[in-house]
């Protein structure tokens, strides 16, 4: 047992606080108001390597371990959650899965780009009518023998329209239910694709989330991740790292809130002396440190058990049912600690809130979670 | 050529400085270390310097004089663009100490031109520069502003009191850099990190020196008085109070 | 034994700042029981050379050679560790200024001279010979002991204050040999900002931040420094953005001041920020949030929008003076 960070880890910690401090907090508010992609952050998010940080080096990622990956979500996140989604669907379900499971001509192709953050991918699984329940795409895929014909609308889309490379799932054997499935590569200028327009989303406003259409959009072959019918399996396991980014980024929310929480009761009196020495609001941010800490030894422990090449599934689905509704609980209380300066957007905290809240619905909703889990307790 | 960079490892700025031992020495519990912002903005506009194709530096490198703990602020160093890092195995006395030990690295390992920030935020000695450009015998710049190597010669521009001036200067020489040198330092990237490994951190013994100074016992600011408010619609109570109270118009 | 004051000239006149160094040094060599040498270096006429007197200088050695009118540390250092040898000087103080910043150093190595940069104030003691400055950027302060038998010192500005003592000045001229070899640096062109304070040397200060809201807003700034006759300063956020050039910036990482008197207008009061102007003798902030850190270390204090507060003041400092 050992936990301390190695100097790599710290330095990567401190990169993403020094970028996130310096660049991604001047003008966060007025992104999140104007709902406004963050179009030169990513740029720079690329140059410093972290939308490809967990890509091996030979293709051209940062060849970081999952543990300084969680550092480095948690720092951005703390600031600006609509950049550390990206950052988080590039690295986890899109590049990881291609780098796993792709050809070599797939990752010389898709991944190289994407690893260095000159194209960004997005993750294509949701539908209108499959959400947490993603066995029942409706979404096709028609064998047409060199390449697959598909059609069908995917929702939610992360990234959906600054995208250049998408994996999509969709069902070419109806008969074999979930096990008929694929992946597919689709370049999102392939004929056919069409993009809806940006959701006016209540939290994280400034990624862009939108559906894509499919109209007999034309796939080569070779374009399909894995075996035949590995899709939804591919969809799975990626949704199981993706979900150490997903609780990294909640638990930054959490701790960017309390951080601020913690300031603002240094500073504001009321009764004659600093709101922190009031014990209503001490214990608040005991209990929110607590939580914190919590949550993170549950990021932790997942990535490191990634990082060991052990089964994380279940480590992974703990963290992000535990950091979302810490993230919740943190963020509310934060606002309630600011008072009246919570509720608006100059505190930083009210946005906070809004973007905790998704952090219980995306990628396996808290309930979905407990699923996966208690899954897993039996035995 | 090549250029040196002088690093001092201090306090994050943000630290709230206590003190240990009945006020004699530092209290570093907690703290956080950085390297010094000065000469990490020096090391970066060395970078910037060294990128410029035009320019032909070969080599930038950094040195430090402290011991072992302070690797983390050298590999960042490393990690920022740096080529190498020199560490003189010792712990950084005062400034005639420092500066005896990188002018003695110098001496068997000549640089062209070398950088120091102007201070450092914890001693804020401001000497060090110009104590290397004394013991080498070389001519020292300080309040250096910009360097432009893109001619055949070296124009340095220096901040002088309400202007500035540019200077012609022949290498080698040490310049004594302010805020203005470059806009910000550099956050080092994924692959940086990675390759700080692999470069080349060297460290060496110190040589022997005489150290002339030495800090006996630190105070903390006395706590100042409550704030006196004046509404905003009363202006005129405050010009009053600063003729007649403060005694500052 | 004697002590010596380096009096550096701009243009050939003296500032306040010379002689509050000499009145400094001569507290330190009547402490000493011993001479105060004032050190001048380059062409100045001896009316103003003779000022010196009134403030201690009973020595004065003058350098009056044109060639060494613009400063070279180098040739400076030498000098003045030569008339140091000379007169057996045991201690030398210089301003702590550029110019103090580049010689002093220089001295020091020369001489093996301890040195201690931006002393606070007169020694704590004078054997062991130990001197309070300024560390952690104005955070603390530190005591430091100088071992060796020649000690170096460059002042902070307002440590001691002008301090009368009217003495006949004495001059001696001085011709040093100085090597050609030592004026490597040429200065090619310099640019001087015309009818505009100095910051380091402001007795007042109107300094702004990101309350201002746009660069466009300085108006009100500039209008109060004008009546006041203080020079402008800003703080970090607003020289990062690109508001005010970076010689503007005061704080931990710009430079440090210590006005008499020093407005913050919608600054925060960041301890970055606070660590550049803690020395400064009167503090007053004006900010629209009362719960601002600004308002903890200012000695008066206005809640309100700097754009209504500051032209309201600008007004009233001019009626006051009418």
């Amino acid at each position: 047992m050992n936990f301390e960070f190695t100097e790599e880890q710290l330095m990567i910690r401190d990169a993403a606080r020094d970028f996130a401090q310096r660049e991604l907090l001047p003008g966060v508010i007025e992104r999140d108001d104007k709902a406004e992609y963050p179009t030169e952050q990513v740029k720079r998010l690329a140059e410093l390597g972290f939308l490809g940080m967990l890509v091996g080096l030979e293709y051209d990622g940062g060849g970081m371990d999952t543990i300084s990956y969680v550092l480095a979500m948690e720092e951005i996140s703390k600031v600006d959650s609509s950049v550390s989604v990206i950052m988080s669907v590039n690295n986890s379900l899109v590049c990881w899965g291609i780098e796993k499971y792709g050809t070599e001509e797939q990752k010389q192709k898709f991944l190289k780009p994407m690893a260095r953050g000159e194209k960004i991918g997005a993750f294509l699984l949701s539908e209108p009518e499959a959400g947490s329940d993603a066995t029942s795409q409706r979404t096709t895929a028609v064998d047409m023998g060199d390449h697959y014909l598909v059609n069908g609308t995917k929702n939610w889309i992360t990234n959906g329209k600054s995208a250049s490379t998408y994996i999509v799932m969709a069902q070419t054997h109806p008969e074999l239910k979930h096990k008929g499935i694929n992946a597919l590569l689709v370049d999102a200028k392939s004929e056919g694709v069409s993009v809806g327009p940006h959701e006016n989303k209540m939290g994280m406003r400034a990624s862009d989330t939108c559906s894509v259409m499919f109209n007999n959009v034309k796939v080569p072959k070779e374009n399909r991740l894995g075996e035949e019918g590995f899709g939804f399996k591919l969809a799975m396991q990626s949704l199981e790292g993706g979900r150490i980014g997903i609780a990294s980024q909640a638990l930054g929310i959490a701790s960017g809130a309390y951080e601020l929480a913690l300031k603002y009761a240094q500073e504001r009196k009321a009764f004659g002396k600093e709101i922190i020495h009031h014990q209503a609001i001490a214990f608040k941010l005991a209990d929110m440190a607590v939580e914190i800490e919590a949550a993170r030894f549950f990021c932790l422990k997942a990535a490191w058990l990634k990082d060991q090449g052990q089964a994380y599934g279940h480590a992974s689905a703990m963290a992000k049912l535990y950091a979302a509704e810490t993230a919740m609980k943190v963020t509310t209380e934060a606002v309630q600690i600011h008072g009246g300066y919570g509720y608006v957007k100059e505190y930083h905290v009210e946005r906070l809130m809004r973007d905790a809240k998704l952090t219980q619905i995306y990628e396996g909703t808290s309930e979905i979670q407990k699923i996966v889990i208690s899954r897993g307790l039996i035995s | 050529m090549k250029i040196l960079v002088c690093i001092s490892n201090v306090p994050d700025t943000t630290t709230k400085v206590k003190f240990k031992e009945n006020n004699t020495l530092f209290d570093d519990s907690g703290v956080q270390w950085i390297i010094n912002p000065w000469d990490e903005l020096a090391l970066t506009r060395a970078l910037e310097l060294k990128e410029d194709a035009g320019n032909s530096i070969d080599e930038v490198s950094v040195i430090h004089v402290g011991g072992a703990q302070t690797d983390a602020t050298l590999r960042k160093a490393l990690a920022i663009g740096a080529d190498k890092a020199i560490r003189i195995d010792a712990c950084a006395a005062d400034a005639y100490y420092v500066a005896g030990q990188i002018a003695a690295y110098l001496k068997e390992n000549p640089f062209d031109i070398v950088f120091s920030g102007i201070e450092s935020s914890d001693y804020n000695g401001s000497s060090v520069g110009a104590m290397i450009a004394e013991f080498m015998d070389y001519p020292g710049i300080s309040s250096v502003t910009n360097v432009d190597l893109s001619n055949s010669e070296v124009v340095l521009y220096r901040a002088i009191p309400g202007g500035k001036q540019k200077i012609k200067v022949e290498i080698p020489f040490v310049a004594v850099v302010q805020k203005g040198i470059t806009n910000e330092p550099r956050i080092p990237a994924m692959r940086g990190i990675m390759m700080a490994r692999k470069k080349p951190l060297e460290v060496k013994p110190a040589v022997e020196m005489d150290v002339l100074t030495k800090s006996v016992k630190f105070e903390l600011p006395e706590a100042k008085g409550a704030c006196k408010m004046i509404d905003a619609e009363n202006v005129e109570q405050l010009v009053d109070l600063l003729k007649n109270e403060a005694k500052v118009l | 034994m004697s002590v010596i004051a380096f009096a550096k000239n701009w243009n050939g006149k003296f500032k306040n700042s010379t002689y509050e160094l000499v009145s400094y040094t001569k507290k330190i060599a009547d402490q000493l029981n011993t001479k105060l040498i004032v050190v001048s270096i380059g062409e100045v006429n001896n009316e103003d050379l003779k000022s010196l007197g009134k403030y201690g200088a009973e020595r004065l050695i003058s350098v009056n050679d044109p060639q060494m009118n613009i400063l070279t540390s180098r040739v400076y250092s030498q000098v003045i560790s030569e008339i140091a040898e000379k007169e057996g000087a045991n201690i030398i103080v210089l301003s702590d200024n550029n110019s103090g910043k580049a010689i002093a150093p220089r001295i020091s190595v020369k001489m093996k001279a301890g040195m201690v940069a931006a002393v606070q104030e007169l020694p704590v003691s004078l054997d062991p010979f130990i001197v309070k400055k300024r560390v952690f950027s104005g955070k603390a302060f530190a005591h430091v002991q100088i071992d060796s038998p020649v000690k170096v010192l460059t002042i902070a500005k307002n440590c001691f204050g002008v301090l009368e003592n009217q003495v006949d000045c004495l001059i001696e001229e001085f011709e040093p040999e100085v090597s050609k070899d030592l004026y490597k640096i040429q200065v090619l062109e310099e640019e001087e900002q015309k009818n505009k304070v100095i910051l380091s040397d402001a007795d007042i200060v109107v300094s702004a931040g990101r309350g201002m809201r746009s660069p466009d807003n300085w108006g009100v700034v500039e209008e109060l420094a004008e009546v006041l006759g203080a020079g402008t300063a800003c703080s970090r956020p607003v020289s990062d953005e690109g508001w005010r050039g970076h010689e503007e910036h005061v704080g931990q990482t710009g430079k440090v001041i210590a006005p008499n008197l020093y407005f913050a207008a919608g600054i925060s009061g960041a301890i970055q920020h606070v660590a550049g102007i803690s020395r400064s003798k009167c503090i007053v902030a004006i900010n629209i949030d009362p719960e601002a850190p600004i308002f903890g270390v200012a000695d008066y204090g206005i809640i309100g929008d700097v754009m209504e507060v500051l032209p309201k003041l600008t007004e009233a400092i001019r009626n006051s003076k009418s």
